[in-house]
């Protein structure tokens, strides 16, 4: 996921014939801390940020991407912690596995596998902004908001909706960076994560889907079926206005969820597989926060 | 750029110009191709190393962002002739075929059996499931890590 290139298997640039692409000098600086990251990225502002690389090295090892100058935010211990208010954009999911919210925890679980879920972080998703992310929908379903900052400006809070722009698109300024996204207060306890892929491990997501059951009612939230991830605000309102959650309405509930998406039809799946998905998913995840 | 490492043991230097993968630096530059590439994408875990104590694909580490890292391929797990209680176990159940996939899943395993030295058969499954094996069908390589979780420590 994330670069989007059509690779062809096993070619390798230790083929002598690439060798010459890496006789271009690039530019590294491992940061130490904020400050330094910073100081850097308002100094380069065309710098790379790399965080686990589990995107950016597809990128270089199949794309021949050649940034000319990348900062590391690896030794950054700053971002690197979940607290009670925020996570640090350079939490892996290795970490969020373990966190107590539960829906970014399962999210967090179908990632990859065991060694993406070492290197990659939170921050790394929400900087690639894939409508595939499996961190965004958590984002969106908690009204959390990106934590970006500058030297310059110091920090900004960014609504998720104003963040993300559209495919791989947000509105960081190039001396940004992404620190972490806020927590809300009063998420609710009931939050599930689903997705749909082609099997059970290291797969993209065609759809995913999270669902909050709170005391202001259901939050939906879907990834994969738009260019950013959406909330499915017309299926939440009729939901929310029913007393009673029967059949009938999960049924009715599905079919706006259906048809509120924006899904396209690409390599992984069509539109109209897409549509079914998500309103299976959103029906399936209000079920079991009611368990 | 210069780069220093702890390589199975050893502080080792190298110098790089550009993002190339530690994978690539092992392999062309370090002589270590025990670690095998494949995809180059993070799928298969083929070039699995251990650094700093977690099961990486090598092949999505910037070789110039390991600096001051500790690093363990698999021509590190034996020693002085002896192999790896992970790679007699491999041996033992025949759980290596073309043996391509071979190096990654001795160092994820052997990263598993540390911090958990009696994994159970899902737990087993979960450390190898990026770790892609096209031969065995997996059932000879999950017996030889039953056998070691067994194993009294
Ligand atoms: C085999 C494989 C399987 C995968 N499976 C999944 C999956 O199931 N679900 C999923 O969602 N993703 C998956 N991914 C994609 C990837 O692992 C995730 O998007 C991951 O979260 C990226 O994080 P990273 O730290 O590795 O990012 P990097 O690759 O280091 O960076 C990604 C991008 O974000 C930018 N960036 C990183 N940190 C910051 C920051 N703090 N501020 C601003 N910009 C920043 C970088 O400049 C770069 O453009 C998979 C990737 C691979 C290789
Ligand atoms: S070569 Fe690194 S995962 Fe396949
Ligand atoms: S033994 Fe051939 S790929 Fe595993």
């Amino acid at each position: 996921m994330g670069v989007g290139v059509s690779t062809s298997y096993g070619r390798s640039y230790s083929d002598r014939a690439f060798a010459t692409d890496y006789r271009m000098p690039m530019e590294f600086t491992a940061a130490a801390n904020l400050d330094e990251l910073l100081d850097v990225k308002a100094q380069q502002p065309d710098a790379q940020l790399l965080a686990g690389g589990t995107d950016l090295m597809v990128a270089v090892n199949l794309a021949h991407h050649r940034p000319e100058q990348i900062v590391s935010l690896g030794r950054v211990e700053e971002l690197k912690d979940v607290g009670s208010a925020r996570i640090g954009a350079g939490t892996t999911w290795a970490r969020l596995e373990q966190c107590q919210y539960t829906a970014l925890a399962q999210a967090a679980r179908t990632v990859g596998s065991p060694q993406i879920r070492a290197a990659g972080t939170i921050g790394g998703n929400i900087g690639t902004a894939s409508p595939a992310g499996d961190g965004l929908p958590w984002i969106a379903a908690a009204d959390a908001e990106i934590i970006v900052e500058s030297k310059e400006r110091g920090e900004r809070i960014v609504p998720w909706r104003e963040f993300f722009t559209g495919v791989k698109r947000t509105s960081l300024a190039s001396d940004e960076v992404i620190t972490g996204v806020t927590i809300p207060d009063n998420l609710p306890d009931a939050q599930e994560f689903a997705k749909v892929g082609t099997r059970n491990a290291m797969v993209i997501a065609t759809v995913s889907c999270v669902v909050m059951r709170g005391d202001d009612g259901f939050r939906v939230a879907l990834g994969s079926v738009a260019p950013t991830p959406m909330r499915a605000t017309r299926a939440e309102e009729m939901i929310n206005a029913e007393s009673t959650i029967s059949d009938a309405v999960l049924e009715e509930f599905g079919r706006i969820v259906q048809d509120e998406v924006q899904p396209i039809t690409d390599h992984r799946s069509t539109e109209a597989y897409r549509r079914h998905a998500a309103g299976v998913l959103a029906r399936r995840l209000v079920k079991r926060t009611l368990q | 750029m210069n780069v220093t490492i702890t390589l199975n043991g050893e502080a080792r230097m190298f110098d790089v110009a550009g993002p190339e993968s530690l994978l690539s630096v092992l392999r062309n530059d370090l002589d270590l191709p025990g670690t095998k590439d494949a995809c180059e994408q993070g799928e298969c875990g083929s070039c699995t190393v251990n650094m700093d104590g977690e099961a990486l694909c090598s092949c999505l580490v910037m070789a110039v962002d390991a600096d001051g890292s500790i690093v363990l391929t698999v021509e590190g797990l034996s020693s002085e002739g002896e192999l790896h209680a992970v790679q007699d176990a491999m041996l033992k159940h025949g759980a290596v075929q073309c043996g391509f996939c071979t190096p990654g899943i001795v160092v994820a395993g052997s990263r598993l059996l540390e911090s958990n030295p009696h994994p159970t058969e899902i737990e087993i499954r979960e450390a190898l499931s990026g770790n892609i094996c096209r031969c065995t069908g997996y059932g000879a390589i999950l017996r030889a890590f039953e056998d070691l979780a067994a194993e009294e420590s």
